[in-house]
């Protein structure tokens, strides 16, 4: 613990600077959340820097060395501070934090400061919170899935162990419902499955709900919230996901746990970034944003993954909002090209009052194909998946000429493939919120669906497949 | 020393730094370092190379994460550019953008590795077998002797460019180690591994410009957007399109020797699964594994910025080491806008007057400089080789308007647009006609013609001409619905979505579909081709596009994944099942 930190709702630091340190008080300028800071000879780039004002003490790091001069980002902003009144302390080192399995069960906000009323956490460990890169070659691919209970993401998008699969989505839409769903409810096959929670600048009555949803998984010690609030520093914002990774890396490839981060709202997150980026100056690149987001970005989700010769993994569920339900703005599209898949939700869908409206035609796991099908789900359940989507896309086409000439003049083909799609919305999308469902169950239904459709529609399953799995009954009654 | 670039000089004297903001750094007291000489900073001895001299002050480009690196530490000039070992023991190995082995590297890549790692492997043992004779007059490039058991093609030891004369001593049949010297000439020494400025192209005889195809096993690449051998060629695609999918398919089933497959700023578990499949998947030419002819250079997204701004480089430096030697090689970059994004952050962190969306105004030239290095050449030993470029592109929002894409466009021969479209219908790979090219068709035609396929060219043409008219049909029937169009139109439409399906897409995890010969893939295209025409007249003696619509067209649909890789006669026998189905109708 530094001194003088205290339990203030500045919050106190988990964060051990270690010896003592000279006070730097010549500050030279403020920007935004920047703080420049002379006669910083011997500091080192990146080290981490307590900044002691006279209303407590905030936290910083070094992002820039020019001659005597050193460039602090301050987490909790420089509102308040006087040039004169402030002493800026080096720690010589990177910003760590305390690691271990006491996270488990806790509530924490944006930098790790409990909000449970228990002590400040210790692990006994420190470990950097920017992590380090994993060897390429000391990855072991994802290969087993992570069952979330939810029918069209286990069946269309099935999510893998290791695997980093965000959830797109627009403001408005129940993101945050699935996204606590999932959280509440996912498992795979390992021992200790661990989630880590990480809320991005969310209103306090999502606060309140996301805490509401997932205090089952606390009180059992299986998951750990971490909650940075719309009105908390925004630069903060930039802190808490590497928090939730760091504790996450530990538990899984220390501890052996299978861990799932879920982190939302990296919009927000993003548009911390850019503020730093703004306040330094540099010069933008799409939106504002900087050139390096898609670097930033990364070293944030490449966390994610399993170790060779280790047990344990790490799976990465981003939660985003798409300004104005603009896929090709600049955070959803960095995101699509560093993440192995998309979960889009559809304004559509959730208009027609279907839960979870995810848009199965433009949502996509990269990693099914490695942790879905035979010994790893079930045998049907790649090809299976593959003609629920390719019917799917061949229905829009149906769904876009019935609303040129009329649902009554369409073909009989048309006409079914309509049905089709109906009876996959009600049967296999269609889901509670608390409901979870077993693999087989929604296979089922998947099947179900599809034997809505003439039978020689279904040219992505092999003809042996069709006799074993089809529903008979409606087989029969539609010829 | 042995290098033979001659670009080594004496080290100047230590400099400080002066700024340090992540990856550029500022070090003084510099008088006489050059540009692209390599410094080592701080205590750490971090790697840095110089990209701008300003007095005795350098702007410096650091190739790992700089942090803890302090105002006033040391800056130390190596001497020397940057350079890579090439030598026996690439194949089959994976490493970072550096040419620094990931395979002896710890789990975690944290700021204290060894910057020198460049030579680990050292302690390897080669055989030698000579080949040549002492007192022989021996030219650059000319073979000195062979490696046995360095990968699945044989190595060859050649005598470095610049370095032509007598032979006065050769290693004998033996055991080496990577940096012992195996021969002298004219006086200098050659190892058995050389030393090579890891920027500089390496110097060829001469360039040809007649084609000779590049085997994908991909349908729609090899019968309608072929590459040449020794062409650059580029991907380009929204996320999700399905470019990486394509790019290992090509990797895993083109008919080159070497490999190289260079992961620039992408996903760690896109690497894992190369290195997986690759090492588990057999080589239907050698066969031995896939790995063993494939290099992977491996900088992750997650990695230091701008060692993978270099990593494209060391790729094709390790492609061309081998073209050297004789052979075809491929160079896989993925993906090429994660490259132009680095030159761009650190432009942009110096301060560098920006041109479109931030870029460098040296983008273009960068680009052109790196796909140029693509070719089939004469080598300096006399060898006809090549060196493929099949670079990806990943533009921002899927906006095929962007820098990265316009700029690339101009300087490749084919560029293969993938189309979202199809990649969310599924249909993979996702290379949509409308918008692809092929610079060489005409020559890769002449070449078919020549080899026996006289009817390659107007097989392409007609398929082209009947997916541009049914797409613009299908937009057509989506205004006044497909029953009202005539017969013939109908007969087109359907012979679309037969092309599509039946020839175009294909199925990478199939072991019948992941991979198909030029023989089947003609068969294919014949197949469908024959049963469009067998509609046309069906149509014309006064069958209904009705019934001919209700025609069965499973088999055509499933022929691909039904027989094997290279059977055509299993297609041929397909064709005359449906011509004779819809020469029935009445």
């Amino acid at each position: 613990m530094t001194a003088g930190s205290r339990a203030t709702d500045t919050g106190t630091w988990t964060v051990t600077l270690a010896g003592t340190r000279v006070a730097h008080r010549d500050v030279r300028a403020m920007r935004g959340p920047l703080l420049v800071v002379g006669g910083a000879a011997g500091v080192g780039w990146d080290e981490s820097a307590d900044v002691v004002a006279a209303d407590g003490v905030r936290h910083g790091l070094v992002l820039e060395l020019d001659g005597d001069e050193a460039t602090v980002q301050v987490f909790e902003g420089t509102a308040g501070i006087a040039p004169g009144a402030v002493d800026v302390r080096f720690a010589g080192q990177p910003l760590r934090i305390e690691v271990g399995p006491g996270w488990l069960g806790r509530v924490c906000n944006g930098r790790g400061a409990p909000l449970d009323g228990g002590p400040p956490i210790t692990g006994g460990r420190l470990a950097p919170v920017t992590g380090s890169p994993l060897n390429p070659v000391e990855r072991e691919a994802p290969h087993e899935p992570v069952v979330t209970g939810v029918s069209v993401i286990d069946a269309l998008t099935t999510l893998v162990r290791g695997q980093k699969l965000p959830i797109f989505s627009v403001a408005g839409l129940p993101h945050l419902r699935l996204a606590t769903q999932i959280a509440a409810h996912a498992t795979c096959a390992g021992e200790q499955f661990r989630v880590v929670f990480a809320a991005l600048g969310l209103t306090h009555a999502d606060i309140a709900y996301v805490r509401d949803r997932l205090e089952e998984r606390t009180a059992t010690g299986e998951l750990v919230l971490l909650l940075n609030a719309a009105d908390d520093p925004a630069i903060e914002r930039i802190l808490t996901p590497r928090l939730a990774l760091t504790v996450a890396e530990h538990l899984a490839f220390e501890e052996g746990a299978d861990v799932l981060v879920v982190v939302s709202d990296m919009t927000n997150y993003a548009e911390a970034v850019r503020e730093v980026s703004a306040a330094r100056r540099e010069i933008p690149a799409r939106r504002g944003y900087p050139g390096y987001l898609y670097s930033d970005l990364a070293s944030l989700y490449e966390r994610c993954g399993r170790v060779r010769g280790r047990d344990g993994s790490v799976t990465v569920v981003p939660v985003l909002t798409m300004p104005a339900g603009d896929i090709t703005h600049p955070v959803p599209d960095l995101t699509g090209y560093i993440t192995e898949g998309q979960i889009v939700l559809s304004p559509e869908l959730a208009a027609r009052g279907v839960y979870p409206p995810v848009d199965t035609l433009g949502s996509l796991s990269r990693l099914m194909r490695h942790g879905a099908g035979p010994g790893r789900t079930r045998d049907d359940h790649l090809d299976v998946a593959a003609q629920v989507l390719a019917a799917l896309a061949r229905a829009r086409q149906s769904a876009a000429l019935a609303e040129l000439v009329g649902a009554s003049a369409l073909g009989e083909t048309d006409r079914r493939y309509l049905a089709y799609r109906d009876a996959l919305e009600r049967g296999l999308l269609q889901q509670g919120d608390d409901e979870t469902r077993t693999l087989d169950d929604t296979l089922d239904r998947a099947w179900r669906a599809l034997a809505t459709l003439p039978r020689q529609e279904l040219t992505m399953v092999p003809t042996d497949m069709l006799e074993r799995r089809l529903p008979i009954d409606e087989e029969e009654a539609h010829g | 020393m042995d290098v033979v670039s001659g670009s080594t000089s004496a080290p100047v004297g230590q400099g400080r730094t002066v700024r340090v903001s992540g990856p550029l750094v500022e070090a003084g007291g510099l008088a006489g370092v050059t540009m692209g000489e390599i410094l080592h900073l701080g205590a750490g001895r971090i790697s840095a190379e110089v990209v701008a001299i300003e007095g005795d002050r350098a702007t410096l480009q650091a190739y790992e994460y700089t942090g803890g690196l302090r105002v006033g530490d040391p800056a130390q000039p190596s001497g020397r550019p940057l350079t890579g070992l090439f030598g026996p023991g690439l194949l089959g190995r994976a490493f970072d953008g550096l040419m620094r082995p990931l395979t002896d590297a710890p789990v975690w890549l944290g700021p204290e590795r060894s910057v020198e790692a460049a030579d680990a492997g050292a302690e390897a043992r080669w055989r030698f077998v000579p080949s040549a004779r002492v007192g022989d007059t021996v030219r650059e490039g000319e073979m000195l002797g062979t490696v046995p058991g360095a990968g699945a093609v044989e190595h060859r030891v050649m005598v470095p460019a610049g370095h032509g004369g007598t032979l006065t001593w050769l290693a004998e049949e033996g055991e080496l180690g990577t940096r012992d010297h195996v021969a002298t000439v004219a006086g200098r020494e050659v190892r058995l591994t050389e030393r090579w400025p890891l920027r500089r192209p390496r110097p060829v005889r001469e360039r040809h410009s007649d084609v000779a195809p590049l085997h994908t096993g991909q349908r729609v690449l090899d019968l309608l957007f072929p590459v040449a051998r020794g062409a650059a060629t580029a991907v380009t695609g929204g996320f999700g399109t399905g470019k990486t999918m394509l790019l290992q398919q090509i990797a895993k089933w083109c008919d080159a020797d070497v490999i190289v497959y260079v992961g620039c700023g992408e996903r760690g578990n896109e690497m894992a699964d190369v290195l997986d499949d690759f090492a588990r998947l057999v080589d239907a030419r050698t066969g031995g594994r896939l790995m063993d002819r494939t290099v992977v250079v491996a900088n992750t997204s997650n990695m230091p910025m701008m060692a993978r701004e270099l990593s494209i480089y060391t790729g094709i430096g390790i492609a061309e080491y081998y073209r050297d030697m004789g052979y075809d090689a491929v160079v896989i970059a993925d993906s090429t806008s994660r490259w132009a994004e680095a030159l761009r952050e650190f432009a942009n962190r110096r301060g560098e007057l920006p041109a479109e969306e931030g870029f460098p105004a040296d983008l273009a030239s960068e680009l052109a400089a790196f796909y140029e290095r693509a070719g089939r050449v004469t080598t300096l030993g006399g060898h006809d080789a090549s060196v493929t470029v099949v670079g990806a592109v990943s533009p921002p929002g899927g906006d095929l308007s962007e820098p990265v894409t316009t700029i690339t466009q101009r300087f490749v021969r084919s560029m293969w647009t993938l189309d979202r479209d199809l990649a969310y219908a599924r249909h993979y790979p996702a290379v949509h006609w409308g918008g692809s090219f092929a610079r060489d068709a005409e020559g890769l035609a002449r070449w078919q013609a020549v080899q026996g396929d006289a009817e390659w060219a107007a097989r392409r043409a007609t398929a082209l001409e009947i997916l541009a008219e049914a797409d613009r049909l299908a937009s057509l029937a989506e205004v006044i619905g497909v029953n009202s169009l005539p017969g013939r139109e109908r007969v087109i439409v359907l012979g679309g979505r037969l092309l599509r399906e039946a020839v175009l897409a294909q199925n990478a995890l199939s072991t019948n579909d992941a991979t198909c010969s030029d023989r089947k893939g003609a068969a294919l295209l014949d197949l469908v081709l024959a049963c469009v025409d067998a509609c046309h007249a069906g149509v014309a003696r006064g069958v209904t596009a009705t019934a001919i619509e209700a025609v069965d067209v499973g088999p055509v649909l499933r022929a691909a994944q039904a027989v094997g890789p290279d059977d055509a006669d299993g297609v041929a026998a397909i064709r005359e099942r449906m011509l004779a189905t819809i020469g029935g109708l009445r």
